[in-house]
């Protein structure tokens, strides 16, 4: 209980160095509205998507892949505490020992709301249209924000392992670009190898994009794992996958930060 | 009198790179008394703080502060303790005062009571006018002197310093020795590092000098200096007159005077510091000799490791360019 109140502090502490730096809020909502304007003038004519329009395709796949990078908010934003002696004198105060990561988990998800909201009106203003009304369109935004939650703790671990902010950034692209681009995020898996339509389709990215089609009012269309439970139950599948991170991680996490000392 | 800081044995080996940076560490403050910690680069220093602070466990040995375990019961000590570690520990993008209410807060005070903390303690610490800036544009003394607050925010009875005073300016330096003598008039138990002498001398009672994570020497800072030979005085004159100047000089100090023919000085221990000073001058002056340069040198910790160890405290490579952030 005492963990959740001192994490808020830690969250507050989070809040207040965006207003004091808005550059860092200003740049974290203009590269996923750069995405969508890119993906939807850019690619949007070459992209085949039967049965409707790219930009209602596009815009599921972009909130995926902008929470998925949380992974990268947190576990920079955490790496950089570790090598300051910052951490050290939250370490040394009489508070939980979760307080820190928990505190910033928390942070990080804010700073998703907002940025979520940016990306929403951008989507809007250039057509996108979510069918499929209020209720399933707000239960979207919350898978998206649970999932970039359990994005979150993963970027703790990564954050915790990592020698600094720089390695931190390189290691979560590795992770996210790879992880998105063989997904259905940006296009049909339809037109890939047979081989990797398999991985994507029960990549979890691509059930979490498929979850949100499904909450926004739009068919979704798996390849060859038409059929397959993922592909049936895309909100399930994500779910499942979101608390499956969430028990690993948080537990690993915590024990890791207690382990690790800053130095 | 009870200790307040007491540890016994202490080891601890770094995983990477064997070092053993505390190989048998044992100390005792007494309540309401000054340590001054003293050695070179790598001596252990920071380790030693981090370990009676709760931040590292040792491989074995024990430790109390304020009679309470620090391994089994780190919870319990982190609630009487203060640190200012090596490197200043508050949240750079942030404001002073957000960062002195934000650290309020997690000592569990009030919002208001934080509030009334922080602004005490900027007054204190000369900070009001800069309360409001980022501590991105704070010097080197004002973010050691905000450190240095935020670890006294609950005014805790047991605080630890490391190196408080490296890399300010010696303006700096009188204003960070200042504060700390208040909190000393103010009842504080303190353990304090430091690589110089003269700083120990200031600020401690009693003084235990360490290399390679272990103690090689203890005492007040008048025993050590008696251990390395006090002061010195180092006149220079002209050739000619060397000889009757090494008379003179072990005649006033009854000491044995050292020639350095090579830049025609000479260096012999005093007792008595400025005194002796204005001895020799008069005598000199006597004498008829003239004095082309005079200077009095006090002990450095150089001169404390020559004197106990027979060697120059090896100063090592990575001293220059340490990285501000974790070494691994
Ligand atoms: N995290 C670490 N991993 C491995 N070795 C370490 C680590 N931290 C310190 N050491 C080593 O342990 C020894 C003692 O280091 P410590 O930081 O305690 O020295 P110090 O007296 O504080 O030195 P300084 O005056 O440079 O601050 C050194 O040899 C150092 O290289
Ligand atoms: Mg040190």
């Amino acid at each position: 209980m005492s963990a959740i109140k001192d994490g808020l502090i830690i969250t507050k502490r989070q809040l207040l160095q965006l207003s004091r730096v808005p550059e860092v809020l200003i740049f974290s909502t203009i590269q996923p509205v750069m995405f969508v304007l890119l993906f939807r003038y850019v690619f949007g004519g070459a992209i085949d998507t039967p049965g409707t329009d790219y930009v209602q395709f596009l815009m599921p796949g972009i909130f995926v892949q902008t929470v998925a990078f949380t992974l990268a908010t947190t576990s920079v934003g955490l790496a950089m505490d570790m090598t300051k002696g910052l951490i050290d004198r939250f370490r040394s105060l009489p508070i939980a020992r979760s307080a820190v990561i928990l505190g910033r988990t928390l942070g990080d998800a804010t700073l998703n709301i907002v940025v979520l909201l940016v990306m929403a009106i951008t989507g809007v203003v250039v057509g996108w249209r979510p069918s499929s009304g209020i209720v399933s369109i707000l239960a979207g935004f919350l898978l998206l924000m649970l999932f970039g939650y359990a994005m979150s703790w993963i970027g703790i671990l990564i954050g915790l392992s990592v020698r600094d902010a720089r390695t931190a950034n390189n290691l979560v692209f590795l992770i996210v670009f790879p992880m998105t681009f063989l997904s259905n995020a940006f296009a049909p898996t339809t037109a890939m190898p047979r081989v990797l339509q398999y991985f994507a389709e029960w990549n979890p990215v691509s059930t979490m994009v498929a979850a949100c089609r499904e909450l926004f009012g739009l068919e979704n269309a798996f390849g060859v794992t038409a059929g397959s439970f993922p592909s049936e139950n895309p909100v399930l599948m994500s779910l499942v996958y979101i608390a499956i991170i969430m028990a690993i991680l948080v537990p690993v996490s915590v024990a890791k930060y207690k382990r690790t000392s800053s130095k | 009198m009870n200790n307040a800081i007491a540890a016994s044995d202490l080891v601890k080996t770094y995983p990477k790179g064997k070092v053993k940076a505390l190989d048998g560490l044992s100390l005792e403050v007494e309540e309401g008394t000054v340590l001054g910690v003293l050695g070179p680069n790598g001596a252990g220093k920071t380790t030693c703080v981090r370990v009676l602070a709760t931040l590292l466990k040792p491989d074995s040995g024990s430790a109390t502060v304020a009679g309470v375990d620090v391994i089994k019961n780190p919870d319990q000590v982190r609630k009487l303790i203060g640190l200012s570690g090596q490197y200043a520990a508050v949240d750079e993008t942030l404001t002073g005062w957000d960062n002195l209410v934000m650290f309020g807060r997690l000592y569990h005070l009030s919002n208001s009571q934080a509030k009334a903390r922080a602004t005490e303690l900027l007054e204190q610490f000369k900070l009001t006018e800069s309360a409001k800036r980022a501590i991105t544009t704070y010097s080197g003394g004002m973010r050691r002197r905000l450190d240095l607050a935020a670890a006294l925010i609950v005014r805790p009875k047991v605080l630890f310093l490391d190196e408080p005073t490296t890399g300010l300016d010696p303006r700096g330096r009188l204003d960070m020795w200042d504060a700390i003598k208040d909190l000393v008039a103010g009842g504080a138990t303190l353990l304090l590092t430091t690589q110089y002498l003269e700083e120990a001398d200031q600020l401690a009672d009693d003084i235990i000098v360490i290399d390679h994570g272990k103690v090689i020497a203890n005492g007040t800072s008048d025993e050590l200096k008696a251990q390395v030979g006090g002061e010195k005085l180092e006149v220079t004159v002209a050739p000619s007159s060397l000889l009757a100047t090494k008379a003179a000089l072990e005649l006033i100090t009854s000491h044995e005077a050292q020639v350095d023919e090579q830049f025609n000085r000479i260096s012999i221990a005093v007792a008595g510091g400025s005194a002796a000073l204005s001895d020799v001058v008069r005598a000199l002056d006597g004498r008829s000799i003239e004095i082309l340069d005079l200077a009095l040198k006090r002990p450095s910790l150089d001169d404390v490791f020559l004197a106990l160890t027979g060697h120059v405290a090896e100063i090592e490579e990575e001293a220059e360019v340490k990285p501000k952030g974790r070494r691994r």
